[in-house]
């Protein structure tokens, strides 16, 4: 076994911006572990520009962004393992990880970062009726395949699901010549940023269709059209359904945080955003294991991605160096309606003067209302927003003096005004 | 005339609302930023965008290299640029920022590469 401080288990966005942030915080035995051949994540097939608009005030590609993070964590010497796959965490934190040369190994770190990011919600998981012929794929296998591997799934395509995804790729496939037909989303409203309706639907007349699904699939061997009809109340309207041929179908229905090597440590979860239930430290309720980035949650901005798992790392490399193995007694943040969760979803009690980050997103789409943080009784901060929408996640800042002694929880709630 | 629009320079996707008369744009509310006015402005006159795809490369650790344009190229070239790039083939390495295609299509704005491809 070998001797080591921190594991970061990912070497995407997040695991890199903990990485940097926890070495410059002072630990020096680092090691970040990823089952790729390359850092980066996601990033790397996501070719598009629109990341670090806040962090380098700058619109970079993802394979631009992460070549920044790569050249930190290098230049910072931290080590990092490629082609290496942790295949198992403890609850005492031991890893047993799988590397071609190296074989099976273990290590025993002070602590341990989750930063293994999300995966996409299978089809099996989404109910289409009709048979599953070939030409079905998700919106992120897709994007691996023109963008990584240099093919192109089909030529003629509907898309299922407007996340940000689905967007993207509606844009690049028709840049490699295919015809995308149509955007099919289920909900009344896009999952997707605003900006990406504009430049990836409209700027190539692609249509969108709102509270749409698809009701069948056609084909045997491989896809031959799809049927698309509106949706009510959760049901189809009958004689609404309108046939669309297309060899390709492509879904966009939302991404998962990938934790089952939580679960094997036994981290609890939550049931809403799927990621570790943490505290303002970023711990999960094993200690010594934090997490950040999209295994936490799903982010739509990986600028967000990279603060949050900074902040991580700094508070892993506090857990290291000063011996912090206690958590104190810790109050929930509770959510009023219309929020759907907070991320931390606890929060410690213990007198410091670290501000507290919320990270939340709502439930519909809102205007002109106000988010209102209570502790207890008193407000502890109120902000006003014009717009809220389940695709763009909030945040609130608070900072940490003002909390009142003895409260029991905070509560967030979206208010009129 | 009134012209309503999403700005697109950031994700807030602030809702412009510009006045246009004559061709001209007099005045554009809803933008936080000044980013959004100038954004405005040029996609009522002159609507540009930043084109990113890829483009195959010979004898690399991947068979292709994503690219952008190094600045806006008009929108209406965007489909034009992207299938000027379905023949072309450049030999490995790769480093970002190295030009692929010196200016694409006539618009005076180079294509570049936004990874690293090492020889194989
Ligand atoms: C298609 C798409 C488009 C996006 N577009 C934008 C955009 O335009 N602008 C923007 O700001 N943000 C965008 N985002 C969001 C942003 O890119 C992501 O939120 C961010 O990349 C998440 O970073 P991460 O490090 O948490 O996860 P990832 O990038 O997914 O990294 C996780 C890493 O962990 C590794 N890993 C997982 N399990 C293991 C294991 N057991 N052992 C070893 N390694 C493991 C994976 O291989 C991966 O490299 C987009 C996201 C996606 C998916
Ligand atoms: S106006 Fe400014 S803040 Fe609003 S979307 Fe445009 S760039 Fe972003």
């Amino acid at each position: 076994m070998e001797a080591c401080d921190l594991v970061i288990i990912g070497g995407g966005p997040a695991g890199l911006a903990a990485a940097v942030a926890a070495r410059q915080a002072g630990v020096e035995n680092i090691l970040v572990l990823e089952r790729d051949s390359r850092l980066g994540g996601i990033l790397n097939q996501c070719i598009h520009s629109g990341f670090g608009l806040h962090t380098f005030q700058q619109e970079l590609t993802g394979p631009e962004y992460a070549a920044r993070f790569v050249s930190q964590v290098k230049g910072l010497g931290i080590a990092c393992l490629c082609d290496a796959m942790v295949l198992d965490l403890a609850a005492d934190r031991t890893l047993t990880v799988i590397h071609p040369e190296r074989g099976i190994f273990t290590l025993h770190p002070k602590a341990v970062i989750l930063a293994m990011g999300c995966r996409e919600r299978p089809r099996g998981a989404l109910n289409i009726p009709g048979f599953r012929p070939a030409g079905i794929y998700t919106a992120g296998t897709a994007q691996h395949l023109v963008n990584i591997e240099g093919k192109l799934p089909g030529r003629e395509c509907v898309i299922l699901g407007s996340g940000d995804i689905g967007l993207i790729m509606a844009r690049r496939m028709t840049l490699e010549g295919a015809k995308v037909k149509v955007v099919a989303e289920l909900m009344p409203y896009s999952g997707g940023l605003k900006r990406n309706i504009v430049q990836c639907l409209e700027d190539f007349d692609i249509p969108l269709k709102l509270s749409h699904t698809v009701v069948n699939i056609h084909g045997k061997e491989r896809l031959t059209g799809v049927t698309i009809a509106r949706v009510e109340q959760g049901l189809p309207v009958p004689g609404t359904e309108e046939y669309y041929a297309c060899d390709t179908l492509l879904l966009s229905c939302g991404l998962i945080p990938e934790n089952e090597l939580s679960r094997g440590a036994g981290v609890e979860l939550s049931l809403v955003t799927n990621g570790p239930v943490v505290n303002d430290r970023l711990e999960t309720s094993v200690p010594g294991v934090f997490a950040a980035g999209n295994v936490l949650h799903v982010h739509d901005l990986v600028d967000y991605v990279s603060q949050e798992a900074a902040a991580a790392g700094e508070n892993a490399a506090r857990y290291i160096l000063e011996a912090q193995t206690q958590t104190g007694p810790e109050i929930p943040v509770t959510c009023g309606p219309g929020i759907r969760y907070t991320v931390p979803q606890k929060i410690r009690l213990e007198s410091r003067d670290e501000d507290v980050t919320l990270r939340l997103r709502v439930d519909g789409v809102y205007r002109n209302r106000r988010l209102t943080v209570l502790a207890g009784d008193a407000p502890v901060s109120s902000k006003k927003r014009r717009a809220l929408a389940p695709g763009e996640m909030e945040t609130i800042r608070l900072s940490r003096k003002p909390l009142p002694v003895g409260i029991r929880e905070l509560r967030v709630l979206l208010e009129e005004g | 005339m009134e012209r309503k629009l999403i700005c697109i320079g950031c994700p807030l996707g602030c809702e412009l609302t510009a006045q246009v008369e004559g061709g001209e744009v007099r005045e554009v509310t809803g933008n936080t930023c000044p980013n959004g006015e100038r954004y405005a402005r040029k996609e009522l006159t002159n609507p540009t965008r930043i084109l990113t795809t890829t483009v195959r490369v010979r004898g690399g650790t991947l068979p292709v290299v994503s690219v952008k344009t190094a600045g806006d190229i008009p929108k209406g070239k965007l489909l034009a640029c992207a299938a000027a790039l379905k023949d072309v083939e450049i030999p490995a390495p790769m480093a970002p920022g190295q030009v692929v295609v010196p200016d694409i299509l006539g618009t005076g704005v180079d294509l570049v590469a936004t990874k690293s491809v090492e020889r194989a």
